[in-house]
């Protein structure tokens, strides 16, 4: 296993583009670190600091910058596609599967890789949420620290099945920038497909099914933090509370949906001729 | 002999074509052998398959005894096929490097490779940098890391010019001397005729012949002639036993034989009938000329 993710490092790492986006894509997330700090000020009479309001208490911190902080998975969603583009471009995947590669390893060292990148994005979350958290929280004890960590782990299958869905994109298209035309089309599908359900059944039934679309289910697994945290503030409007756990059968769903990836990349290489 | 590669009745389509016909034939240690055929014979295709990137519609293969997977003997092979396919960003240090991992061999062979195939000084340039004769030749530095039993090349010299063909046909005798085995695919026929013992011929993916370069067709080769009494000796060439058919163009005469027969015997023959030779050359058939009248055969 070291092996293989040796390999794609060596492969990620000695070429500039997807260096630079590989560091992009841990950078950007710090930033919301910037957003903590930032004073809103109201034409001179007060001015409104967002740490201040409560947005950086734990546990409602694990929520707030996990959710934000995977809208940046876009960056390294390009390099998984292009680290598939280039494969079959320079066609050395050819080569590597000459060389002794098996197609099932070569599929693993790109999945190995997608774990591992995105293990070390969920590390360098929880890092950065706890600095925040202990400066600006009100509550500091363990217990309530430590309540909701469900969202770290939730942020982790979260990139995993997208850069799974990533990786099957590239292995089909064969090409970066069609893989990433074909990730918007599948989110129009999806919403078409949900829209064509509304029409012919309840929307109740038609949420429930497109709760298992691929891209909808990696969106639900941490859903957006707005509501709650205006719940927080008006406590009384019963249209504000809302579920918004982690819940096990959507962690679920998503894992189904990285096995299904991964496999069909899998089969799709074993069924082709280079 | 140990058998390193054994093929039996492969088959493989695409769609309605049908590139490689029950194709079967083995391939010994220590031999150098040519797959021969024009564009299109299904060479590629051949090595493809036997190097698991290329799926077979029927029938099978295996390397070395049997016992071994198509993917650990693959670490035990060294091949190119077609193009050299390396990272255009790393250099050539780094690409053999990545090799070195994939095949889990140590990484002090690099340097030596590298200089076998005179790239040594180069070794810190990136590979998009280099020519395609260097190209070419850090195929082979990578194929032959991990001191390979047998070494495929695909085509090693397509593209290349005089000076880079000649580069690779040298690093390709000396490998052979040491006893590798190698494999050669190519449609130029003076590359085989020049570097292999055994050949393969295949024509529309179909094998015509497999065995030894020389014993391709029997043959006892040819005389070309030239006498002054030109009349006399093509009367005396028609009646003799030992003469097949006989050709003429302007002033020469090619006379081919259907029994073995030397120079000298006939030259004395000759002689003692009273035409004097002007010219007298034996030989025996060029493999072009062989790989020619074998295919033109098969189309009758």
């Amino acid at each position: 296993m070291l092996r293989l993710i040796q390999l794609e490092l060596q492969k990620l790492w000695l070429n500039r583009a997807s260096k630079v986006l590989i560091i992009i894509s841990f950078i950007l997330p710090l930033f919301i670190i910037l957003l903590s700090s930032f004073k809103i000020p109201f034409f001179g009479y007060f001015t409104l600091e967002l740490g201040e309001l409560g947005l950086f208490n734990f546990p409602l911190i694990w929520h707030l910058v996990t959710f934000f902080a995977s809208q940046f998975k876009f960056f390294f969603a390009i390099v998984v596609v292009s680290m598939i583009g280039n494969e079959y471009s320079n066609k050395t995947l050819k080569q590597n599967l000459i060389d002794g590669l098996s197609k099932k390893e070569f599929i693993l060292s790109k999945f190995y890789t997608i774990v591992f990148f995105s293990l070390i994005s969920t590390i360098v979350i929880l890092i950065m949420s706890l600095c925040i958290g202990y400066y600006y929280s009100s509550f500091t004890e363990l217990v309530i620290v430590t309540r909701e960590l469900e969202f770290l782990f939730a942020y982790f299958i979260k990139l995993v099945g997208f850069f799974s869905l990533c990786l099957f994109l590239g292995m089909l298209v064969k090409r970066s920038a069609f893989a990433l035309a074909s990730l918007f089309v599948l989110f129009i599908l999806e919403w078409v497909a949900y829209l064509f359900l509304w029409k012919f059944s309840t929307e109740e039934l038609a949420t429930n099914i497109q709760n298992f679309f691929p891209l909808k289910s990696m969106y639900k697994l941490i859903d957006e933090p707005f509501a709650r945290i205006a719940a927080t503030k008006i406590p009384d409007n019963q249209e504000l509370i809302r579920d918004y756990a982690v819940h096990f059968s959507e962690i679920a769903v998503v894992l189904g949906w990285t096995a299904i990836f991964i496999f069909l990349s899998y089969q799709l290489l074993k069924k082709r001729d280079l | 002999m140990e058998p390193i590669l054994t093929i039996n009745n492969l088959t493989k389509k695409f769609g309605y074509l049908t590139a490689v016909k029950n194709l079967s034939f083995t391939i010994n240690k220590g031999n150098v052998y040519g797959i021969l055929g024009p564009n299109g014979s299904g060479k590629s295709t051949t090595l493809g398959i036997v190097l698991n990137v290329v799926n077979k519609t029927q029938g099978n293969f295996h390397w070395f005894d049997g016992n071994t997977t198509t993917h650990d003997a693959l670490k035990q092979v060294g091949a190119i096929i077609e193009r050299p396919n390396f990272y255009p960003y790393m250099t050539a240090e780094q690409n053999l490097k990545l090799v070195c991992r994939i095949k889990g061999v140590d990484k002090s062979k690099i340097e030596e490779k590298l200089e076998i195939v005179g790239l040594l000084d180069r070794k810190t340039h990136k590979f998009r940098t280099y020519s395609l004769g260097m190209k070419q030749r850090l195929a082979i530095a990578s194929a032959l890391l991990n001191d390979p039993e047998i070494l495929i090349l695909d085509e090693p010299t397509n593209g290349l010019d005089p000076q880079g063909i000649h580069q690779i046909r040298q690093i390709i005798k000396d490998i052979a001397a040491k006893g590798t085995t190698i494999l050669l695919a190519s449609h130029l026929l003076d590359e085989v005729e020049k570097v292999c013992s055994h050949v393969v011929v295949l024509r529309k993916g179909e094998k015509l012949y497999s065995g030894r370069v020389d014993e391709m067709i029997n043959s006892h080769g040819f005389f070309e002639l030239k006498a002054e009494k030109h009349q006399a000796l093509l009367e005396v060439l028609e009646s003799h036993s030992n003469i097949g058919s006989v050709k003429v163009e302007d002033e020469l005469i090619t006379a081919f034989l259907n029994e073995p027969m030397s120079a000298s015997e006939f030259n004395k023959l000759m002689f003692d009938k009273g035409i004097f030779l002007s010219h007298l050359v034996k030989r025996k058939e060029s493999l072009e000329e062989q790989f020619l009248q074998l295919t033109d055969n098969q189309e009758n």
